[in-house]
């Protein structure tokens, strides 16, 4: 329960921090670490622009993704067992973020905008190659645990999964953190600053969206590298100290370094071309593989 | 008691049909109202009797007398045949009073043939004789051909019907050398009893069955009909072509495997693959077709390919010894039998009112619909999330438990099935997603791209009501899985004894939960937004002032990035104008994707037998006195092999 209210309040810190990481590498003193919690509370007092276009799905698009997400924190394990965990919650996870795609796809594609519907085709492209990712890196640790609960995953995780095989898990790890990297929509694969629409990706999805729906689409997007983040944290950081507190701490603490990493790569790469992300994408799918075939070979 | 009722609903539909038939030319209102009372209460009675079977678990057999060589009249109602009877009424209900709206006094003849249609596949249920089943099956094939083939006049649909034709007749003659091959003596061709066939005969059953049966199923790469003659029909006809009598195939093929003693590992491994081929190719060629009827034909090779590698799963399960794989993998094939039967007739029946509103079945002329049509459009909205797979609605839960079969098989007996089943369903939900995007998005989403579908309105009620039941009972059984898979389990212990879904009703209870909170807090907070104050803008588009309907982006584009990856199965045909010049002329540009299978290997196949064929016809010149030749050359011929 606990988990699931720091991940409600936390998860717009995280923007705030790859910021600041990236203005420390460009010399410059960044926006304030708060600012998307001031932005989302500009936004929910303001008024909206309906596109004449639009029909409820533009509204329920947003609204379905971030109940989605929220739902999908009741099921994540953050120095502690999540508040529900089943054989088989992993699958419920990837099928509500299946949903959150499908519906702010279609939000963005009612609006009859052609730069909107750009960014809908490569959205839903690399979502239908990260998919296979995600599904064989989780796979890689059930074959290793022989549990098939994310919870029960946290527990099983320790160093002498790590020792006896470590190679693997790194892999899983790699393939990850680019899942990471390509499902919240943050440079080598999308760009969150750039401003010309024929570049984007995410962004250029919720143009038409404006006052409380973008503040939906903002803290959902937030929400989405949390539950990224913290699948890293909970499911590979082996240590347990055997104090719920210090668990939490130590699960949030990587989930900061995750972050950090993020910005890390934002500020020393360069975007890909459009053409090469699919291949990026389709590496965390090979990787995921590879680790796969390694462990039950 | 049951069986007698089942065989009252198939009367029912018989004489329904025969009084349509023969009051068509004369009273053509009352003929189609009598064969759809007569659907809609065959379906009642049918519907009642096949859940009861499939709750309590009964089996009834009967043989009634009946002289024809070989064949005795063995009729039997057992929980695998009832499970799939459920689909078979309830779609061919609801596709009946669809039809009655949409064909909307045309051809009033035809619903002979429907009624025929949906009697002759419960004959195939219920038949547990080799001949009778063969009947039945054929009689299925060419009731569901003539319907096909019904807006005659139009070129493509002979064409879709002859090859519809050929393709049915081709896996029927593997059906028969099957039914020979099993028979317990040489006098009879009766079914074999359950748990008989000894391992290498059971193997040439399967083997012969996946061919004959596979065909029906649409199983890549036996599946280059379905997108011909799915399209081609009445789209009342194509929903139940391709949610229900598609699965007369994968209902063959389950009886075979309850004959044989013990399926071997390889049938598990066969159906797998054909499985994951099936399905990644069907989503395939769907992202790149554009005429909607054509793009849900593919879907369901698709989806057929998710049973199919389900069931194979389960079949590992089975023969590596775990009871759990076993009934997660054949109960998510199952499962998936009938959702598939739910959202793909509805998806079929959107698609009909679309092009009666519309005009044009291409997606690229449509745009704009959910506004014009928000009864269609919401319905067939439900229809897609639900056949992408995507949370609260029916397609997970079977998805859900077919990947469950995959990661159990992870863990346990069979780790590279289970990588690779997982991987492969993983990519086809991906897919899928993006193709539904696709569709949703560009059909009813936007502005229109065509006169007709700005002039487009809701469709008559008749048609809409059927699609209505269908998207709710998408949603009920998402909403209520761990209730609905009771029904898998008496079909699930004659496949696999001891296989129980215990294990994941809490978790299907969690899932239906999670599920059904996700849909209402969704709708909430969508409802509370629209509340909040607002103003009509236009769409974004750089500041340019005055957006038109071209300039939205296309089904083609929306694909592009998808189908450029995956050309290398996807062989592209360009033609046109291009433009040329400094002053270009008008120019064009048309692509189409021919299916690479029968470009590549049907029609190889069938130029050669016909060279084969007009090579000897050589011999077949209507020369009477050269036909007395052969004779007299034969007769010598025989007396020389005598006298050697």
């Amino acid at each position: 329960m606990i988990s699931m209210l720091l991940g409600l309040l936390l998860a717009p810190l995280l923007a705030g921090l790859i910021n600041r990481v990236k203005a420390f590498f460009a010399g410059r003193r960044g926006r304030p670490l708060l600012q998307l919690y001031w932005d989302l509370a500009r936004l929910l007092r303001k008024n909206m622009v309906l596109s004449r276009t639009t029909t409820p799905v533009f509204l329920l698009g947003p609204a379905l993704s971030l109940a989605s997400l929220v739902t999908c924190l009741a099921l994540l394990p953050l120095g502690g067992p999540a508040l529900l965990f089943f054989p088989g919650d992993m699958l419920v996870l990837l099928g509500l973020l299946a949903l959150v795609r499908f519906a702010t796809v279609l939000a963005a594609m009612d609006t009859g905008s052609s730069f909107e519907g750009m960014g809908a085709s490569r959205e839903v492209a690399i979502g239908a190659l990260a998919e296979p990712g995600m599904f064989l890196a989780l796979a890689v640790l059930v074959v290793q645990t022989r549990v098939v609960s994310l919870s029960e995953l946290w527990a099983h995780r320790g160093l002498d999964l790590w020792n006896s095989a470590g190679l693997v898990l790194a892999l899983v790890a790699v393939a990850l953190f680019l899942l990471l990297l390509a499902e919240s929509c943050r440079i080598p694969v999308d760009d969150p600053n750039t401003h010309l629409e024929l570049t984007m990706i995410h962004e250029v999805m919720v143009l038409d969206h404006s006052g409380p729906a973008l503040a939906a689409i903002e803290y959902a997007s937030s929400l989405k590298m949390w539950i990224g983040a913290v699948l890293i944290s909970s499911l590979l950081f082996p240590f347990h100290t055997g104090s719920a507190w210090l668990d939490l701490l130590a699960g949030l603490a990587v989930v900061f370094l995750v972050t950090l990493a993020v910005g890390l790569v934002e500020s020393t790469s360069a975007r890909l071309s459009m053409l090469r992300v699919p291949q990026f994408v389709g590496l965390s799918s090979a990787l995921s593989l590879l680790a796969l075939f390694l462990v039950i070979r | 008691m049951l069986l007698a009722g089942m065989l009252l609903s198939v009367a029912i539909l018989v004489l329904g049909g025969l009084a349509a038939g023969v009051l068509a030319r004369n009273c053509p209102e009352r003929a189609v109202a009598l064969a759809v009372g007569a659907n809609l209460l065959a379906a009642g009675i049918g519907l009642v009797i096949a859940l009861l079977t499939l709750l309590t678990g009964a089996s009834q057999m009967t043989v009634l007398p009946w002289s024809v060589p070989l064949g005795t009249l063995a009729l039997r109602l057992d929980p695998l045949s009832a499970f799939f009877a459920v689909p078979t009424l309830l779609v061919s209900g609801l596709a009946a009073l669809y039809g009655r709206g949409y064909l909307a006094g045309k051809g009033p003849s035809s619903w002979l043939w429907f009624n025929l249609m949906v009697a002759s596949l419960v004959g195939v249920l219920l038949s547990a004789d080799g001949l009778l089943f063969l009947l039945c099956w054929e009689a299925m094939s060419v009731t569901s051909f003539l319907l096909v083939i019904l807006e005659d006049e139009r070129a493509e649909v002979r064409h879709a019907g002859q090859v519809y034709l050929v393709a049915t007749h081709l896996g029927t003659a593997f059906l028969m050398v099957l039914f020979l091959v099993v028979s317990p003596g040489a006098e009879t061709l009766a079914f074999p009893r359950a748990g008989t066939l000894p391992p290498t005969l059971a193997g040439l059953a399967f083997v012969l069955g996946l061919v004959g049966f596979g065909t029906k199923a649409g199983f890549v790469p036996a599946h280059v009909w379905l997108p011909e003659a799915h399209p081609a029909a009445p789209s009342h006809v194509s929903a139940f072509l391709s949610g229900v009598i598609l699965k007369s195939g994968i209902y063959g093929l389950l009886r075979v495997v309850t004959w044989a003693q013990q399926p071997s590992d390889w049938w598990g491994w066969v159906l797998v693959l054909t499985g994951l081929v099936s399905g990644i190719l069907g989503v395939v060629f769907a992202l790149a077709q554009h005429d909607l009827k054509r793009l849900l034909a593919c879907h369901s090779v698709e989806n057929l390919g998710i049973i199919a590698l389900g069931l194979g799963l389960g079949l590992l399960g089975l023969s590596g010894g775990s009871p759990l794989a076993a009934a997660l993998g054949l109960g998510g094939g199952l499962l998936h039998v009938w959702n598939h039967a739910w959202f793909k007739s509805l998806l079929f029946m959107g698609a009909g009112a679309l092009g009666k509103a519309t005009g044009s079945l291409q997606i690229e002329a449509a745009g704009g619909l959910l506004r014009r049509m928000p009864g269609t459009g919401g319905a067939f909205l439900v229809g897609s999330a639900a056949i992408s797979g995507l949370p609260p609605f029916n397609g997970f839960v079977s998805e859900f438990l077919v990947f469950m079969a995959a990661l159990e098989l992870l863990r346990s007996v069979h780790p590279l099935a289970g990588a690779v089943g997982l991987g492969g369903l993983a990519l086809i939900s991906g897919l899928a997603v993006a193709c539904f995007a696709k569709v949703c998005g560009v059909v009813f989403l936007g502005e229109p791209r065509s006169p007709g579908a700005e002039k487009a309105t809701e469709t008559r009620r008749a048609m809409l009501v059927p699609m209505l039941l269908l998207a709710a009972l998408c949603l009920l059984v998402g909403l209520a899985a761990p209730l609905v898979i009771g029904v898998l389990d008496a079909p699930l212990g004659q496949l696999a004894a001891g296989a129980d879904l215990g294990p994941v009703r809490a978790s299907l209870g969690w899932l239906a939960a999670l599920g059904g909170l996700v849909l209402l807090a969704g709708l909430a907070l969508g409802h509370a937004l629209s509340r909040r104050p607002s103003q009509p803008g236009m769409t974004w588009d750089c500041g340019y002032s005055r957006p038109t309907a071209r300039m939205q982006y296309t089904a083609a584009s929306f694909a592009g990035p998808l189908t450029e990856m995956f050309s290398f199965v996807l062989p592209f045909r360009r033609h046109g104008k291009p433009v040329e010049g400094f002053f270009p002329d008008a120019a064009e540009d048309h692509g189409e994707v021919p299916d690479p299978f029968n470009q590549r290997l049907y029609e190889p196949i069938f130029r050669g037998l016909m060279r084969f064929s007009l090579r000897v016809r050589a011999f077949q010149h209507g020369e009477v006195q050269l036909y007395l030749l052969y004779i007299v050359i034969a007769l010598i011929a025989l007396f020389i092999w005598e006298a050697l």
